[in-house]
């Protein structure tokens, strides 16, 4: 079993207004969790990237998490104070040159001894763009044809050095990048960073069965977790790759205490702190597409009809058939006797693994042995303490079953995933 | 101490190309044993090395007090990522963060990015100098108390402290607000290097601490008037500058050398005049320009950086601080408290409280 840690950032998930909650910039924080990571013998610590605030109706979103550091600066101060830990992450492949990039994320696997990983996002939107010399520049059908394109790039700058240490001049000419010269870092320990990818289209997976080491997943349940390993394994072979070439990760949430019944409490009320009642109302707001502050979130639901076409959301995503969406949860609201707030606690609770540590552990082993993951990203609700219990309660759990190593058996991320090093192709 | 005025001291810890973090933090434990006020890690796309912010970030939780600057390429980079890394470097190293400017012009460095031909010098620093004046809205767009973490409310941060920039430029434009909080130091320091004229108008009006070429202290004196006289025309005082002579140095392996002294070659283009001679040989000169109020301070680059930084430290700066010219620790904990230079309030908090008032 692989596992990982989320650093708790922009999200619902994360519970700031708990009195425990730390900073979510200083660095003694990403310093905690990190080694947090590292005593429990994590695969590898993971940050996430935004590059605009969201915005709501005009104005920057105030109900979650806001603000975060830049990643590859953070993971390259994390590998002063952590010796193992594989260190990923998320840059984002349509607002960066393939040329800057391979530079930095090299520089980082060679500053860090062989722990360096790149999440590849995506995102194209105009919104995000306007940040951004270029602007919304590219049509979300493209998005994936330049990561690939991106991907294929960086690797042959990564390969332009032989692992004798001689450089070759490169040069690629493709639809999206037509770069050459010679690149200035040697090939770092890696050979090449560990690749991950995070998407669920067609498009994507694609991506990640040709070019990705590790897919980080949302499929949080059981039934959806095998049905995206099969579809996704079972693209790998037409890329000349085995099952075991790419690990398959699924972000989830742990709530662990010393009993079931404990923890299914501590959950209910975490639940109750990440739907904060003006969070509610928003969740409403993303699916009627219209100002919805005048309703009580402890009361029912509106009787007025989603807006159809709406411009009132931006940067937070509207959902898809809001008609569908509003008439499910008034359905269930009804069914149930259920408020606004508790309507969506209901609705957007995310899979997690809940219980005692037992149940914790055979949860997730169940999953691994069941071909639902290869292994897990743990996403804490909380800084910078939110993975203590699982460390200390549920990891030497797994480590008696032999389902997780109990000390690293090699120096570079590649090694604790069990990825060959790629072969050069000069 | 002869003069209100407290001396600088910079170093550059770049070299031949190495790629172990122990080499960098060796040399920046030096100088900050030295309790210089900053080291710099020089960078081009197209010189064999590491990327020079990394590398400072990599050191800056194995050091204390020493001023971390890298140089930073604006003409081929995002000023959004750009800003926001360096907004980073502040953050770990709890704010000894600057940042040093720099363009690329050549036909080279443009090709390994294949978007745009180099464009000429002029234009160049113009750009420069639009990234650094975005940078520092960025910096600026949250204010230092936007997070309320207010339960009552709901609310995490108060929005009407975190404000779009809305940065239109000739090259770009940044719509803003920053994705990082606001640093430590509020700004990070900028650095840049006014050897060339169009470089040294961007850094008259966008720079924290200027580095200009000279051999002679009455040569260091007039260009730091021109650098205070161009600053002037863009509503700054001196106080909020600081001009250091940028020398690189030859210290040999003798205490004084038969014949110390300036040249103007060997050419080490880029890192200042030339100086060869012994520490001591060294302690004199920076001590008679500073004397004769010539600069604020010097960037002095190592040829061989292991050797002479080590012979800079325990021999010019030991004997500059006998002297009492040089402190002989860090009283402050960031490089904006090394340099004297206040720490700036947020434009948008300032025009806010100004329109609250009115
Ligand atoms: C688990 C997961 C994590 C993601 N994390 C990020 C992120 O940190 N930053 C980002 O810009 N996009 C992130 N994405 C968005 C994806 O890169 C992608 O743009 C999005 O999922 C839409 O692509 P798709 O249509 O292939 O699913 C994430 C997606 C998933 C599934």
């Amino acid at each position: 079993m692989h596992l990982a840690a989320h650093f708790p950032g922009v999200n619902s998930t994360t519970v700031w207004s708990d009195p425990r909650s730390g900073s979510q910039i200083d660095f003694t924080s990403f310093e905690h969790l990190a080694r947090t990571a590292e005593r429990g013998k994590f695969d590898f610590f993971f940050l996430a990237e935004g590059l605009r605030l969201r915005e709501y109706d005009g104005r920057v979103h105030d109900l979650d998490v806001v603000g975060r550091p830049e990643s590859l600066t953070v993971l390259n101060a994390l590998a002063a104070v952590t010796d193992r830990l594989g260190l990923a992450a998320t840059v984002n492949a349509t607002f960066n040159e393939p040329y800057e990039l391979a530079r930095r994320f090299a520089t980082l696997d060679h500053l860090s001894g062989g722990r360096a990983a790149w999440n590849v996002v995506t995102s194209s939107d105009a919104f995000t763009g306007e940040n951004f010399r270029r602007g919304g520049f590219l049509d979300r059908a493209d998005r994936y044809t330049r990561a690939a394109e991106f991907v294929s790039t960086a690797r042959e700058l990564w390969d332009s050095w032989a692992p004798d240490g001689v450089p070759r001049p490169f040069a690629h000419h493709g639809r999206h990048f037509d770069v050459c010269g010679e690149f200035t870092v040697p090939r770092s320990p890696q050979g090449h960073p560990v690749v991950i990818q995070a998407g669920d289209s067609d498009e994507g997976r694609e991506f990640a069965a040709g070019a990705a080491d590790v897919v980080f997943t949302r499929h949080g349940t059981l039934e959806a977790g095998r049905a995206f390993w099969a579809d996704v394994k079972g693209r790998l072979a037409k890329y000349g790759r085995d099952s075991d070439d790419l690990k398959i990760m699924p972000g989830v949430t742990v709530v662990v205490a010393d009993t079931d019944a404990e923890a299914q409490q501590d959950a209910a009320e975490i639940r109750r702190l990440q739907v904060s009642p003006q969070n509610a109302i928003l969740a409403l707001e993303q699916v009627w597409g219209r100002d919805l502050s005048s309703y009580d979130p402890d009361g029912p639901f509106p009787s007025v009809d989603p807006e159809p076409e709406s411009g009132f959301v931006q940067g937070r995503v509207r959902v898809a058939d809001p008609f569908a969406v509003a008439a499910k949860w008034r359905a269930l609201s009804e069914e149930k006797g259920l408020s606004i707030r508790e309507t969506v606690i209901e609705t957007t609770t995310r899979q997690s693994f809940v219980g005692s540590p037992q149940t914790v552990a055979a949860g997730l082993t169940a999953f691994v042995d069941g071909k639902a993951a290869d292994g897990f990203i743990l996403v804490p609700h909380l800084t910078p303490g939110g993975l203590d219990a699982f460390v200390d309660r549920v990891v030497p759990l797994l480590q008696e079953r032999g389902a997780f190593r109990s000390e690293y058996t090699g120096s570079t991320l590649r090694e604790h995933l069990g990825l060959a090093e790629p072969v050069w192709k000069g | 101490m002869t003069t209100g005025r407290p001396l600088h001291l910079a170093a550059e810890i770049g070299g031949p190309p190495r790629y172990e973090p122990d080499h960098y933090l060796g040399l920046a434990r030096l100088a900050e044993g030295g309790a210089l006020d900053y080291v710099t890690l020089g960078d081009s796309f197209a010189r064999p090395g590491p990327d020079a912010l990394s590398v400072l970030a990599r050191i800056a939780p194995a050091t204390d007090r020493i001023g971390l600057v890298p140089t930073v390429d604006t003409t081929h980079t995002e000023p959004f990522h750009v800003s926001s890394a360096v907004a980073t470097l502040d953050w770990v190293s709890r704010g000894r963060a600057g940042w040093s400017a720099d363009v690329s012009s050549t036909e080279a460095v443009a090709r390994l990015f294949g978007r745009r031909p180099a464009p000429p010098a002029e234009a160049l620093w113009r750009e420069a100098g639009e990234a650094a004046d975005a940078g520092a809205r960025l910096w600026d767009s949250w204010e230092d108390d936007a997070e309320i973490r207010d339960t009552a409310t709901g609310r995490f941060i108060d929005r009407d402290k975190v404000h779009h920039i809305d940065f239109e430029g000739e090259a770009f434009s940044v719509r803003g607000p920053a994705i990082v909080p606001r640093p430590p130091q509020g700004r990070p320091v900028t650095v840049i290097d006014g050897t060339t004229a169009p470089a040294r108008a961007v850094a008259a009006r966008h720079a924290d601490v200027v580095h200009v070429r000279a051999t002679t202290p009455e040569q260091a004196a007039a260009a730091r008037a021109d650098v205070h006289r161009l600053a002037a025309a863009h509503g700054r005082s001196a106080r909020e500058l600081r001009v250091l002579v940028a020398l690189a140095v030859d210290l040999g392996d003798a205490e004084t050398a038969p014949e110390p002294g300036l040249e103007s070659g060997p050419p080490l283009a880029g890192h200042g005049t030339y100086f060869r001679g012994g520490p001591v040989d060294l302690a004199e000169l920076i001590s008679q320009w500073y004397r004769a109020g010539a600069a604020d301070g010097f960037h002095l680059t190592p040829i061989t950086p292991a050797r002479d930084l080590e012979r800079i430290v325990n021999g010019t700066v030991a004997l500059l601080q006998h002297r009492s010219l040089f402190r002989t620790f860090h009283p402050g904990h960031t490089l904006r408290e090394h340099l004297g230079l206040a720490r700036p309030a947020s434009r948008y908090a300032l025009a806010r409280t100004a329109g609250e008032r009115r």
